[in-house]
């Protein structure tokens, strides 16, 4: 099996055929796709009663309490053959509201979904390696102990990638109608707000010793997902956490205990965390070389990279929307950085002629989505909308081709439709930690499309 | 000891109580577990130090230099016996892949090239990084049921079909950290840096300084 240009290239040829043996099969009700959890296994029609709270509660029903059957909204199992590779539901963004991710609506990647169902009583944490006191941990103990809750996005180091859209278009191409960019491309992050103990607190009770400069954490789940992070990372702002939006962390998320490393990619964010190791040198795990590194046209590989660089979308009104008709809307969306809080946004409604700064939520979290809102009048005629957000250190978010030239793409739009396809084949953008500005066509007729993927505008798309 | 006593009534320490009787190991577990150079915490007084035991199961995430691997070894002619059993359903007869599951042989010579073959013989810079998925996370389905004995077999073969070590090179600890990987130098930079993210931009090290191209003969 050859894989092209890179391992994303490969993942990509690989993946597009088992989408043709999966997705192919998944039949159709009223133009709805029936959900399968795993490609090619039919689970049934999305249950859009899910955690609903019936008619008529009893008691019993409000003791965990439910949303109204009004309510549709749910994390999509994962587009196309993606979903076999380990990345699985997708996060609604086209209905989030403020900046918290509720955890049923969180993403998930994982390559089994046989997610292990952790007793807490059985649960511990050992830390231990180059320490003066290797100790373990139990869950009450870890309980006990002084604690933080901090608002802290995560984003997997794929979303937003080729291989994203490649998958989305595929299942489109096949008649699924559920799937639309702003949820199948870039619905892998959500926010939340994370309860636990400071790692430093932890490292500096069990004394790191001299010449300790990484950590690897292992977890207990099937694969035993381990990763090395920087100790410096690891005394900054990391967090053991077991609190997810005021409940304990999920199954999903890594119930009972789970290492929050604000900022950067999802991988380093161990679940059910069991082992902190403290060595001299990253390990060189499977996770930071045969994944998650780039590798450039001439044969060398950059490792390691792991900060998500300044990102926003507009979220409403997106590629999953219809405008009923010209007049008022309020233009939201979310913006979020690995490093630091995000100071401004701008939006701009008239294709990247000008731009205008959004109303910031407050208070703005450091390494968490921000909401941004615009108010705004639509006369009713074809335009192009998008946002740009710049972080407190001045980092400015990029246009995909200001990317492609970070990654050595010389090539200038305008890019002919027709070359699009081999324009994204060719190019030298990298699969991960991708964070373009995201365009959206609105249409007469008040439909939007996405204007990024399946078009590189000409200008005036974003001059200069 | 207060603190050590509670622990000794945890589910966990009876299991190892009774499993060390079954060893008549008892005195010796039982001083490991409640006895001797219990640690804590400062101020808080919470944890207790892990047993001899349980740090040789919990340090199994095996580094570059190899202080994690068990005794055991193994070659590619025992590992070719496991791989056909375990191993081929996914990965092919020779490691070539099948779809669409990843090859573990082939693609030396590709990585400068638009048919790039990113395999662990290609592209992973250490041998033990192959040892360590194996022996954590493989075959799917049935992790963590090979021996030391049959993981050292298992990456013999692989790195003797990969053509990086020989059909009769035995693999063990020692010998396996010595494995030069042919791509041992592609990854920059080098060693990796761990700087505080506060002082980093978020752009890619593509765009940072750069060490020179390797040559296509790899
Ligand atoms: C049921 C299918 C299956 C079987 C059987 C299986 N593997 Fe794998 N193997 C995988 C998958 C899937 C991955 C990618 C793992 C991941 O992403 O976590 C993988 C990855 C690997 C890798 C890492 C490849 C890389 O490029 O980093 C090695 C090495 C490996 N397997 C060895 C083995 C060996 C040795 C056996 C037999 C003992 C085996 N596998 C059996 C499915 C399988």
């Amino acid at each position: 099996m050859n894989s092209k240009l890179s391992d994303r290239r490969g993942f990509l040829k690989r993946g597009a055929a088992l989408a043709g043996l999966a997705v192919g099969s998944i039949p159709f009700v009223n133009g709805k796709a029936l959900a399968s959890v795993t490609p090619g296994l039919i689970k049934g029609e999305v249950d859009t009663k899910l955690g609903v709270t019936p008619d008529e509660p009893t008691i019993q029903d409000l003791l965990y309490g439910g949303r109204s059957s009004y309510e549709k909204t749910v994390a999509i199992d994962s587009i196309g053959r993606l979903g076999a590779l380990g990345l699985r539901n997708l996060t609604p963004l086209q209905d989030s509201i403020g900046v918290i991710t509720p955890a049923s609506f969180h993403y998930l990647v994982s390559r089994d979904l046989k997610l292990p169902n952790i007793d807490p009583r059985e649960h511990t944490l050992m830390i231990h390696g180059m320490v003066d006191r290797p100790l373990t941990f139990t869950m009450e103990e870890i309980k006990r102990l002084p604690s933080v809750s901090r608002v802290y996005f995560l984003e997997c180091t794929g979303n937003s990638g080729l291989a994203h859209y490649k998958s989305l278009l595929g299942d489109m191409k096949r008649g699924r109608k559920d799937v639309t960019v702003i949820q199948g491309v870039h619905g892998r992050t959500s926010t939340s707000e994370w309860t636990g103990v400071p790692l430093s607190l932890l490292l500096k009770g069990v004394g790191v010793q001299k010449g300790a400069s990484w950590l690897i954490a292992e977890g207990s789940d099937i694969g035993r997902h381990a990763k090395s992070i920087p100790l410096t990372k690891a005394m900054d702002d990391v967090i053991v956490a077991y609190g997810q939006n005021g409940e304990a962390i999920r199954r999903e998320q890594g119930y009972p205990l789970r290492l929050l490393v604000p900022g950067f990619q999802g991988v380093c964010n161990v679940k059910f965390v069991r082992s902190i190791k403290l060595v001299d040198k990253p390990y060189y795990l499977r996770p930071e070389i045969s994944a998650y590194t780039n590798l450039h046209p001439d044969g060398m590989a950059t490792w390691y990279e792991s900060q998500v660089g300044p990102k926003s979308l507009i979220t409403f009104p997106s590629d999953a929307h219809k405008l009923p008709g010209r007049g008022f809307y309020e233009i939201s969306g979310i913006a979020w950085c690995g490093r630091g809080k995000i100071s401004r946004v701008e939006v701009s409604t008239d294709n990247g002629w000008t731009w205008k700064d959004a109303n910031l939520q407050q208070p703005i979290f450091s390494k968490a989505w921000t909401r941004f809102r615009l108010p705004w009048n639509w006369d009713g005629t074809e335009t192009v909308i998008m946002s740009r957000c710049t972080n407190e250190y001045g980092d400015i978010q990029p246009t995909m081709l200001e990317l492609a030239k970070l990654w050595g793409d010389d090539r200038t739009p305008p890019i002919p439709a027709s070359e699009i396809e081999q324009w994204w084949e060719t190019s030298s953008i990298s699969e991960f930690l991708n964070n373009p500005i995201q365009p959206w066509r609105v249409k007469p007729d008040g439909s939007i499309q996405d204007a990024l993927y399946n078009t590189l505008l000409p200008n005036p798309y974003f001059p200069g | 000891m207060g603190a050590s006593k509670t622990h000794c009534t945890t589910r966990y320490c009876r299991i190892r109580i009774s499993l060390a009787k079954a060893n008549f190991l008892l005195p010796v577990m039982a001083l490991l577990a409640c006895g001797t150079a219990m640690a804590q915490l400062p101020i808080y007084n919470v944890g207790r130090t892990p047993t001899e035991a349980e740090l040789r199961t919990w340090d199994n995430v095996v580094g570059p230099d190899g202080k994690e691997l068990p005794p055991g070894s193994g070659t590619a002619k025992e590992g070719a016996t496991l791989y056909a059993a375990k191993c081929v359903a996914c990965h092919g007869k020779d490691g070539e892949g099948v779809f669409p599951y990843r090859a573990l042989v082939g693609g030396r010579g590709t990585l400068n090239t638009p048919a790039a073959n990113l395999t662990v013989g290609s592209y992973t810079p250490y041998a033990t990084t192959i040892w360590d998925f194996i022996n954590r996370a493989m075959p799917q389905y049935a992790e963590r049921t090979l021996s030391p004995d049959d993981v050292y077999a298992l990456t013999a073969w692989i790195l003797a079909k990969n053509g990086i070590i020989k059909e009769t090179d035995v693999m063990d600890k020692n010998t396996l950290v010595q494995v030069q990987m042919p791509n041992r130098h592609g990854f920059y930079p080098d060693p990796p840096q761990a700087a505080p993210d506060k002082n980093r931009s978020w752009l890619p090290y593509w765009n940072q300084a750069k060490p020179a191209a390797k040559s296509a003969a790899k």
